[in-house]
Formats: structure tokens, sequence, C-alpha cells
């Protein structure tokens, strides 16, 4: 349903004020296609013209840097047959009748493209009806482009805003009717536009989460308590309170294991400003109880023993998950066998705004500005918190200063909200560096174990993985104690290549700290582990690595890892056709990153290429790194990613995606690390969870694949072949081969 | 009461001399321009100027810019014309998330202010305290180098313009 709305109250709510056509359009939300629509799903993305011709597109997705608030209006405004400098971006505010917000697993473009077109062609129609019916003539006679309707045969025009008013009185035609373009006929999507928002960037008028000021607020700083469920046993807040600024030193309340994405408690320092909080906090003292059972086990964890326990675990047979023909019947050839045991630590998204939120709670409403990927859940859990209907609940979306999937969880825009209350004021909730580092959502630590046999073909079969990490699962449910399909849909039990002998198989582990999405979540440790097992499989069989990967892949097919053995495939929430697997594609942006970076070209001594690949979030990724290596001095020359994500609709976006995984890659390669003691995580700011600098960053080259295929991911799916990549080029550079990250516990970098 | 040049304004601040400016600026003045990103100096997120050297607000405090010219992000553009290095940031699409970005830019115009034409070593060595977790450094390093050129070319329009000046003067006397 469609509706055609001129109510002021809705236009007012995401700033817009027109007399002309305003078109709202449910958007059918992929999170909830099989749940029952929330009660008040009426309403969608909308687009609004204006008498003078200005046309506004509601942006209803989260952006942290990705470029969706220009995406999303692009592809829109294309329909419609907009010109790019007369629309004018608006920022939503979290609510269901956008349909899905929740920003996470690339999905933006990919799974709402087509009703992103919808949109836009269902307000091209009514003005190309209009025009028309004004000239008389049939719809099939006219034509939307460049912000007017020709007469295609008079070749006369109608501005968009003289005909915004008449077509506001139309009925509106069902979004299934409308025609969508040809791709040839696309005038925005493919194209480099004008980006959305970055002169208010430029000029410091930006507006992120840590930005909102109201009169009469105070600033929060949280002790939080080291180990995962601990409770405050007592406090002292005297000298904390005798600080200028401080107002009050508040509890925040207990929580019980699971966590959830909820707070873990602590004690506040409210002040009249931030400097003064956190000089308030310095002075706090806190006691803290882990007598709990569980969360004696929490304060227990030890980070280097339970990585070890994971070794062992893939190392030994485990539950499978995916098994083709019998590879425990073969007898192994050791001249030919590969073996090898990868691992990860835990990481952090370290996202350059720590985490903020501010809360206003007033009677039986509350109105929040958070940098959240998940507006809606936040309205939800607030909703929830102080038993309010939560229609009772506005969520402003601020821009977020990075995201990296940390902003999906909610916990600090529930501080805030309970701070709010127990003041009576507003409150702005910020988070020091030290206290992201420490109280995050971490990636989960792993063990990734490969084995399989070469043959004389270049090829290899008889395969066996195995991977062992805490799920993110328990975050949520205690008993969680595997990866769910989900997961392992994420490049592992989806493994593409053509072998007769295959087993997946997972192994159950205990959970200890938080575990949360990271950019491109258990992609990262699977296409490593996988990335330097094909290149270490090309080593042994004595083919260049690009070779292995082209055999192991096998013929040009459709794979469909459901009806070869993993029946719990999700392929990322898509069932669709246009979204299967296809060796072709996986094959070209191989042999693409090869062809562009000259990484089967021979190199000067200890010099050398490592290149890997990963399909993630739809799209499919290859990337191609040059090192050196002098003694044990690592420096990183040359880096390239293909990707193949279908079309590119902002290519200019999906290539500064490229690099900033690229980048990303080289810091969670090389020199970055989480670990626990006692339960509590060692490392606190950029000194010890080290992040990429200018000065170790090589040149870097994107090379977009031009294709017509349905839009894949492009926020994640660069970074998973990144790591392997790297490593490998270590081993090609100096024979020594890495299975243990971070890279800088052997060279410096 | 601490006394100094804000974005060419008089300003006097009522604050403890201890508070970091970063605060003073975002908390007291509103110019929320400025980021926090580590609170230890490791990031370069709150970078501004003092009497044109960049320094880290967020370990600075209010007294070391009593009676100095403070210049932020928010200062940095002359009205509606951009300073050089944001017309190139926006040229090259620098931002992806933005948050480093003010930073990012104060630290490129000061190094710009005395070297317009640096070599990558030299943008290497002057920017790799200022982070960006997004990646946008390849777009930083083409951007400072355009904007070394802009800068180098206003120079060369202005020295012409009041050669030209001059060249006026002599002839009318």
């Amino acid at each position: 349903m469609i509706v055609n709305v001129s109510r002021r109250s809705l236009l007012k709510s995401v700033g817009l004020q027109s007399t002309g056509l305003v078109l709202l359009t449910p958007m059918t939300p992929w999170a909830q296609a099989d749940e029952t629509p929330a009660k008040d799903f009426e309403l969608g993305v909308f687009v609004s013209v204006d008498p003078s011709g200005q046309v506004t597109i509601v942006n209803h997705r989260a952006e942290m840097g990705q470029g969706i608030m220009t995406s999303v209006p692009q592809i829109i405004a294309d329909e419609l047959g907009a010109s790019w400098d007369r629309v004018s971006v608006v920022q939503a505010q979290g609510d269901p009748k956008y349909g899905d917000q929740s920003t996470g697993g690339s999905a933006s473009i990919r799974h709402f493209f087509p009703y992103l077109r919808q949109m836009g062609a269902v307000a091209r129609t009514m003005l190309e009806q209009t025009a028309a019916d004004i000239w008389q003539v049939k719809i099939d006679d006219v034509k939307a482009q460049d912000h007017q309707v020709v007469n295609l045969k008079t070749k006369k025009a109608i501005g968009f805003g003289v005909l915004a008013a008449q077509a506001a009185k139309m009925t509106v035609p069902s979004a299934d009717s409308v025609t969508l373009k040809n791709n040839n006929e696309f005038s925005l999507i493919g194209r480099d536009v004008k980006l959305a928002g970055q002169e208010a960037i430029l000029r410091g008028e930006a507006k992120y989460a840590q930005d909102i000021q109201l009169p009469n607020m105070l600033v929060a700083s949280i002790e939080r308590p080291p180990v995962v469920g601990g409770r405050v046993k007592s406090f002292n807040a005297d000298a904390a309170k005798k600080v200028k600024g401080v107002i009050d030193v508040i509890q925040l309340k207990d929580r019980p294991l699971p966590v959830n994405v909820k707070p873990v408690s602590g004690v506040a320092v409210l002040a009249t400003n931030t400097w003064a909080a956190q000089e308030g906090r310095k002075k706090l003292k806190v006691e803290w109880d882990t007598s709990d059972k569980r969360v004696a086990q929490n304060a227990a964890h030890d980070s280097k023993a339970y990585l070890k326990a994971l070794i062992k675990k893939v190392n030994s047979k485990g539950a499978s998950v995916r098994n083709e023909g019998d590879v425990y019947a073969h007898d192994y050839d050791p001249q030919n066998t590969v073996e090898a045991t990868y691992t990860l630590p835990y990481h952090h998204h370290m996202s350059m705004e720590t985490p903020a939120a501010t809360a206003l709670v007033e009677g039986d409403s509350c109105t929040v500005w958070t940098g959240t990927q998940t507006p809606q859940w936040a309205k939800n859990l607030i909703a929830e918190e102080l038993a309010l209907d939560p229609s009772q609940v506005t969520v402003n979306m601020t821009l977020m200063g990075g995201a990296f999937g940390r902003k999906g969880k909610n916990d600090f825009t529930l501080e805030a909200v309970e701070l709010a209350k127990a003041t009576g004021r507003p409150v702005k909730v910020v988070w020091t560096r030290e206290d992201d580092v420490k109280h995050g959502f971490y990636h989960s630590i792993s063990a990734n174990y490969c084995k399989a046999e070469v043959n004389d073909k270049g090829s290899a079969d008889f395969w066996i993985q195995r991977v062992a990490y805490p799920p993110i699962g328990a975050t949520f449910d205690l008993a969680a104690k595997r990866p769910s399909d989900m997961q392992l849909s994420l490049g592992f039990a989806d493994v593409p290549f053509a072998l007769d002998h295959l087993s997946c198989e997972t192994q159950d582990v205990e959970t200890h700290v938080r575990i949360g999405w990271f950019r491109a979540v258990a992609n990262i440790n699977n296409a490593f582990a996988l990335g330097c097992f094909v290149d270490e499989l090309a080593v042994k069989a004595n083919v260049p690595t690009h070779t292995m990967w082209l055999n192991l892949i096998g013929k040009d097919r459709i794979v469909n890892p459901a009806k070869e053995g993993f029946e719990g495939w999700v392929n990322y929430g898509q069932k669709t056709q246009a979204h299967a697997l296809d060796t072709r594609r996986m094959k070209a942006v191989l042999s693409e990153v090869v062809a562009k970076s000259g990484a089967d070209k021979k190199t000067k001594k200890n010099e050398g290429w490592g290149i890997s690949y990963a399909h993630s979030f739809n799209s499919y990724v290859a990337a191609a790194t040059k090192v050196r290596v002098d003694g044990d001095k690592l420096t990183v020359l040359d880096m390239h990613t293909a990707i193949d994500c279908g079309i590119a609709v902002t290519p200019d976006r999906v290539k500064s995606q490229m690099e900033g995984a690229m980048i990303m890659g080289l810091s969670t390669a090389l020199m970055s690390e989480i670990t626990v003691k006692d339960g509590a995580v060692e490392q606190s700011n950029f000194y010890d969870y080290a992040s990429a600098r200018i000065n170790q960053c090589p040149p870097m080259s994107v090379h977009i694949i031009n294709s017509q295929e349905a839009p894949g991911g492009v926020g994640e799916p660069g970074l998973p072949p990144v790591l392997p990549s790297i490593v490998n080029a270590i081993y090609h550079a100096s024979g020594q081969r890495i299975r243990d990250l971070p890279v800088n516990k052997v060279l410096t970098v | 009461m601490l006394k100094l040049t804000l974005n060419g304004q008089s300003v006097s601040l009522e604050a403890d001399d201890n508070m970091p400016i970063l605060y003073a600026l975002r908390d007291i003045q509103q110019l929320t321009g400025t980021k926090y990103g580590c609170g230890a100096g490791q990031c370069g997120a709150c970078t501004v100027h003092i009497n044109g050297e960049p320094v880290r607000s967020c370990l600075t405090p209010l007294s070391m810019a009593a009676g100095k010219t403070v210049t932020t992000i928010e200062g940095l553009a002359k009205g509606e014309q951009l300073h050089p290095v944001q017309q190139a940031w926006l040229d090259n699409n620098v931002p992806q998330c933005g948050y480093c970005q003010a930073g990012q830019m104060m630290s490129a115009a000061a190094l710009l202010a005395k070297n317009a034409s640096p070599s990558d070593d030299e943008i290497n060595s002057h920017m790799q305290g200022n982070i960006c977790r997004c990646g946008t450094y390849p777009r930083i390093k083409k951007a400072i180098k355009q904007a070394g050129v802009m800068i180098q070319e206003a120079k060369k329009t202005s020295a012409l313009s009041s050669q030209g000046n001059n060249d006026s003067r002599e002839v009318l006397s």
C-alpha cells in the first residue's frame, strides 16, 4: 500500500514542509519478512516534490561512513528522473514505518534495491500521468528526465515543481504496477554523484552523537565492571562529588547474565561538562562483586589459555555441519597432505567516535539522540526499559563516527535513558576510549583447522575443515555454545569448491566476554584460514596460487551448498537466483586482481605477492598484496582489490569501502589484538590496540568489475580476503608461514 | 577568566585553567567540530592550531591558550570560501564517516602553511599522528598534494596581482 499523504505531522517529523507531491511507500522489510508486521507499519521511505521543484528524499538507513545517505536517495532519484543537484536528503528517525532500518550485514542496497527503485518509479509515474493528462496524450508519449516531464512528440516539457500539486491529487499506483527503467536508462545509478553531507563534515558542522548539546544537560562518565556480569559491591563517591562541576553520582542498576545488548551496570558520575565528569570518575572508588558462579567463570577467563584450548579442539573431530563423500575412510598420503591450524585473537571495532547517546525522559515520553545502527531495536528496548509504548519513544539518528558493527548494540543508549530517568534532566553518556576498548562486543577469538590432499591435477580433495569460536549467540543465550547456521554460512560451510570428499565440523565452547558483529564477522577468520590454506596447497602442489584457486573452484556452475550437504545454508538472507553463488564470478575477480596487480610476475629478492579471495554478503572480492621482508622487518609495498558487487550504485563509495577494507585488513592482520586476563580486557587505547597509520599504508588500487547483476554488499566484503593476501605475501617473500595473527608477534611492522 | 582569540574573535572563558582545550571548545563554546578520539594524544582527532601550530587539544590545558590565537575547523574556511585543504578534501571525497577529518585537515593545513609541496615522506611523517579507522589515507595523501598546488597557485596569483599593482603605481607616479 502506498499512501499519498499531506498530513502535516508526518512531514514535520522529518523536517519537511511541502504542499506538493508527497509519497509514502511501504518497504518490504527483509528482517521481518517471516514475521507479523508491526502495527504501525504503514509507511516507508518517501519522496516529496515541492512546487519549486525541490525534491526531498528520506534516507532511512544509518550512516556510518559507508555513504548510504547518498546511495539510497540516488537510487530513488534515478527512477524518479530527478536532477541530483535539485535533490536534498533528510535523515529519518528510527520508526517501523520505514520498514527494516537495521544497518548491518551490508544489506541496505543488496536487500532493498528493487523496492527503492519502485519508490522512485511510483512518484515518476504520477508526475508523468499528470503531464500526460495536461497534454491529453498517453502516458507512453511522455517521459520524466532531468527533473521535468517531456512530451516525446512535441518536445515540450513541464518541470516537476509545476506538476507536483496536481500529481498529489492522484490515486497512488501500486508499487507492483509501475514500470522500472531498463538498466541502460540509468541516469544516476552507477555514476559518481556529489556525496550528501560532505561539506558539513568539512566545515565541522556535521552532528555526531557526541555533538548533541541540550539546555540543562548533564554529561555522564561511567565506571563499569571489568568482568562481564560483575556487580557493584560498594562504592565511595565522596572525592568524586567534590570535583567542581560534578552534580551527582548514580549507581546503575544490576543486570543479570546474559547481558544481551543491555548495559553492564556500574557507577555514573554526572557533571555539567565532560571533563568534570571524567575527573570526578577518576576519584571514584568502586569494589566489584564477581562471586556469582557464572560470573566467576568469566573472571577466570584467560584468552591465551582459551586459544590453546580452541586449537586443541579443532585438532580433533567435531560435530559435522556439512558432509560429502567420506574423508575419514581415506588413507592420506603424507607427502601430498597439508594440515594447518590458523588463529585470530579477539578484535575490537575501535570506531573513531566512541559510543555516545543523549536521552531526555519527560512524563510518558522519551527522546534520544544516538549513533545507532539499529534505531528500531533501540526504540523497543527503551520502551521496555521505561514501560512505555514504542510510539512514545523518539529515536533521532545522528551520524556515526564509524561503527563497524559495534553500534548495532544499544547498551550506551540505554545507559543514557536510565540516567535521564533518574535525574529528570537530559543526560549525554560519553564513553572514553578506555571504556570503548574494555567494554566492547568483540570479534570472536578463533581457531580454524584445515586438512586436504593435493593431486597431480593441481587441485586437492579429502578436505576437512573445523572451526571453534565463542558464538555471537552467547551474548543473548548462555546455552549457545556453537556457531548458528547463519554464522556457519559466513565463508565456512559454504565453501564453494568442487570436492568429492568434504567434512565441515565445529566444536562447542563456553563464552566469557561479550561477542558481537564486527565488519564481515566470521568471514574474517574463515577467509583467513581458507585463503592461507589454498596458498599452502598451491605450494605443496607446485602450482601458482591463482591456479589452485581456479582448479578448486572448478567448472562454471551455480553452487548450492544447501544441496551439497549444508542444509542450513543461509546465503546472507538472499534466496533469489540473482544472488546465487556463481563460480564464473569467483574466477573472474581472481583473474582480474592478478591481471591488474601483476601478482603473477617475478619479484625482486625478499619481495613477494600474496593473493586471496572471498565471497561474502553476496559480493565477490579478490585481494593481492605485495610485501618486502628484510630480516624481521616487514614493509607492505602495494595492495589491490577487485570486487564484483553486481551493479555498483555509487562507484566512488564502493572504491572508498575497498580502500578502507584494505587498511582495516592491515590493522587486523599485522598489529591489533585484544587479550583478556582474569576476565578483564588488557588493552586500553590506540597505543596498545594499534590501528594502521598513514605511513604504514602502501599505494592501493581498486578494480570494480563492470556488472549488471543484482547488487551485492559493499561495506564488509572487502575485508576478508585482505588478511590472507598479506600473510601469503610474507610467505612468498621470505618463506615464513604465519598462521597466528597478528603478524607483529614475529615481524616488525 | 581566561582570554584568547578563537577563530578570529576575542573570547573570555570562565573555566578551570586545567581543563583541556577540547572540552572548553566543545562544552563551553559549543564548537563541536573538534572531536574526542582518545584523550591521550594518540589519534589526532582533536587537533587545533595555537598560533598556527597544530596541537592535540585533548591534552593541552586551557592555560596554554591564554592570550593566544586558537583556530578550529570552524575557523578554517573564510566564510563561504573553503580553505584549499577543505576544497581538496571535497574534490577527492576524502571523508567516509568524517569523524577524524577535522583533525586530519587541521594537521594538513599546518603542514602546508610551512611546506606547500611536501614529499610523500614528509606527508607520512607529519600526518602519522592522525588515525583514520575508516581508512581514508590514500585520499588524504592525494588531497594534501592537491591543496599544496592550490596554495602555491594562489600565492603566484597574489604575487602577480600585487606586482601588477606596483607596476600601475609606477606608471601613475
